[in-house]
């Protein structure tokens, strides 16, 4: 399924539709036009002449005194490594799992795939007062563990979506493995996740999507600042600077959004398919 | 075991016990999730319901009360008014989201440079809530941009949303719209790719007109995919927390944006009433699995399925 490229755009009429659409997509990134121009605004501007569209004069500070303000170096880290353990983690499980439910058959295997589907359905919300108080129990509150164990152990829809993946890959393959005498592991490290690789690294957007912009389960489970993940760290902004000088809330949010935003420039073709594949289940 | 049913995981070779063998492998498998899910969802699901029939402020033993706890929440004025947001929420934002993506689906589907503006509209969709959040806060203050549009254009006096009870719930529906706009926008021109553009031609040809051709042929033709997404839509607005949070600050004015989640949150965590809290979870749980049911009754009648 290709969203970007399959029909060949048809230029009858189009150019009637380019001026609406143009101002429907300004609209769309306008709220981020005006975060970036905030950022560069001064405290006597904001607060005499709100409206005004560009900076006057052009404030170049807000982004170092927001990086300053709060641990954000330790934050981006934090984020960092905590995603990619996550999906590297998450890749793996979710992907041995859906290779052990479509292909190896053992005894309790339907019912057990059933219990993943309807867990699927229970929102997140639901257990987050248990969950809190196991973590608690094992010693895992304000720490990461609490954030990468849980989401690389439990992700039903990913082990779902893999599951699609693997009944694409021809059982011929892996016969042709068996006869050489080939282990079960073998055959999954050699044979299905090279097949599965474009899938895989669809998921793999949508768990760093998910692991990177998770924010209920920080702001429940950490305490430290030094800890805070960059979504929790900028929520602290809100009360800081008493509503007023928000050029430094903007440049704070800036700083959190704008790398996010190149990546995703970068990368957009494969982000927009993955969401646009896992959005359909796989389909 | 000399004649074992073929199965999906291939033919077994002639080695004796191999399959028996074969299983644990399946097991081994499995076995991370399927503890993870034991561990960190089926038990803390199962305690969210013991949970829910004690009286446990987080210290010591869980006091059994009975049903006291739902007999309190389902009287509860606070619950009553999240509920009623939340279905607001969603009762606006997926219709309204979920319109304005196919109709953008369709336009975008054949613009030239789609890619470019495919960015545009999903650049919200990568954006964290609470970025989100902070950024529709500036634009929503009483001296904001968008109240002083209004002023200038029109001469209304300044309109704090964030302040108001009402216009802070229509804040939060405008935002939700807004950054899921893009999403569904792919998923949706993903279906239309699916279309053959021979049913299109021959509709026009028979003279149907473009309006005509969206409600007779891409929309009946799309109704699994909207089925499907508006069946999401509605489960995660549910599920609203962040925006509220952030950007109304908490429970908004006058609780005009408490939600079910924030309710959650508020009960557990803000005032350590672990049984409440835990009641007012299996009370989303009970309205998620209504809600659908209810989508999926609808779905016999309205959504066409090609055979």
């Amino acid at each position: 399924m290709t969203v970007l490229t399959t029909t060949r755009p048809r230029s009858r009429g189009s150019w009637l539709k380019h001026p609406l659409v143009l101002a429907a997509a300004l609209l769309m990134v306008a709220p981020f036009l005006w975060m970036l121009l905030t950022s560069f605004k001064g405290l006597p501007q904001l607060l005499t002449d709100p409206l005004s569209i560009l900076p006057q004069p052009w404030v170049f500070t807000n982004w170092a005194d927001a990086w300053n303000a709060l641990p954000f170096g330790r934050a981006y880290a934090n984020s960092i490594y905590i995603t990619v353990l996550v999906v590297a983690g998450t890749l793996l499980t979710t992907s041995m799992a859906a290779y052990g439910f479509a292909r190896i058959p053992f005894k309790g295997s339907t019912v057990l795939f059933w219990v993943f589907l309807a867990m699927q359905m229970v929102p997140k919300q639901v257990t987050l007062v248990p969950f809190y108080f196991l973590m608690a129990k094992i010693g895992w509150v304000d720490s990461h563990l609490a954030l990468i164990i849980p989401a690389i152990m439990v992700n039903p829809f990913g082990v779902f979506l893999a599951r699609q993946f693997i009944a694409s890959v021809p059982v011929e393959l892996e016969e042709a493995a068996m006869i050489d005498g080939a282990s079960r592991w073998r055959i999954y490290w050699t044979i299905i996740l090279p097949a599965i690789r474009p899938g895989l690294g669809a998921l793999g957007i949508i768990v760093a999507l998910d692991a990177w912009n998770n924010f209920l389960l920080p702001l429940v489970l950490l305490n430290s600042t030094d800890l805070f993940t960059v979504p929790l760290l900028l929520s602290q902004f809100q009360g800081q600077f008493g509503g007023m000088n928000y050029g430094i809330v903007m440049a704070a949010t800036a700083l959190s959004t704008v790398p996010m935003l190149i990546a995703f420039v970068i990368g957009q073709r494969q982000i927009i398919e993955s969401l646009a594949t896992s959005g359909l289940g796989g389909r | 075991m000399t004649a074992a049913p073929l199965v999906a995981g291939g033919r077994p070779p002639a080695r004796r016990g191999w399959r028996e063998r074969d299983k644990y492998w399946g097991m081994a498998f499995v076995a991370p999730q399927a503890l993870g899910m034991l561990l960190f969802t089926l038990l803390p699901f199962a305690a969210a319901f013991l949970l829910a029939f004690t009286d446990w402020n987080g210290f010591g033993m869980p006091e059994f009360i009975g049903f006291d706890n739902f007999a309190d929440q389902l009287t509860s004025p606070l619950l009553g008014r999240a509920i009623l947001n939340t279905m607001v929420i969603a009762l606006v934002t997926v219709p309204i989201g979920l319109f304005l993506a196919i109709v953008a689906a369709v336009v975008l589907n054949k613009i030239r440079g789609r890619a470019f503006y495919l960015v545009l509209f999903f650049a919200p969709v990568v954006t964290s809530s609470v970025a989100i959040a902070l950024i529709w806060q500036q634009l929503l203050r009483a001296d904001g941009v968008l109240s002083g549009s209004l002023t200038r254009l029109f001469g209304i006096a300044p309109i704090d949303w964030l302040g108001d009870p009402i216009l802070a719930l229509l804040a939060v529906c405008l935002v939700t719209i807004w950054a899921s706009l893009g999403l569904n926008v792919v998923i949706f021109m993903a279906g239309l790719q699916s279309i053959s553009p021979s049913v299109m031609e021959a509709a026009a040809i028979d003279g149907a007109g473009p309006v005509a051709r969206f409600f007779r042929i891409i929309l009946p033709l799309l109704s699994p995919i909207v089925f499907y997404q508006s069946v999401v839509a509605f489960i995660s607005s549910l599920q609203t927390f962040d925006l509220v949070f952030v950007l109304v600050n908490n429970a908004g004015p006058d609780n005009g944006t408490r939600t079910i989640v924030y309710h959650i949150y508020d009960l557990g965590f803000a005032k350590s009433q672990f049984g409440l809290s835990s009641a007012a979870s299996i009370v989303l749980l009970g309205l998620t699995l209504v809600i659908t049911a209810i989508q999926f009754g609808a779905q016999k009648k309205f959504v066409h399925y090609e055979s």
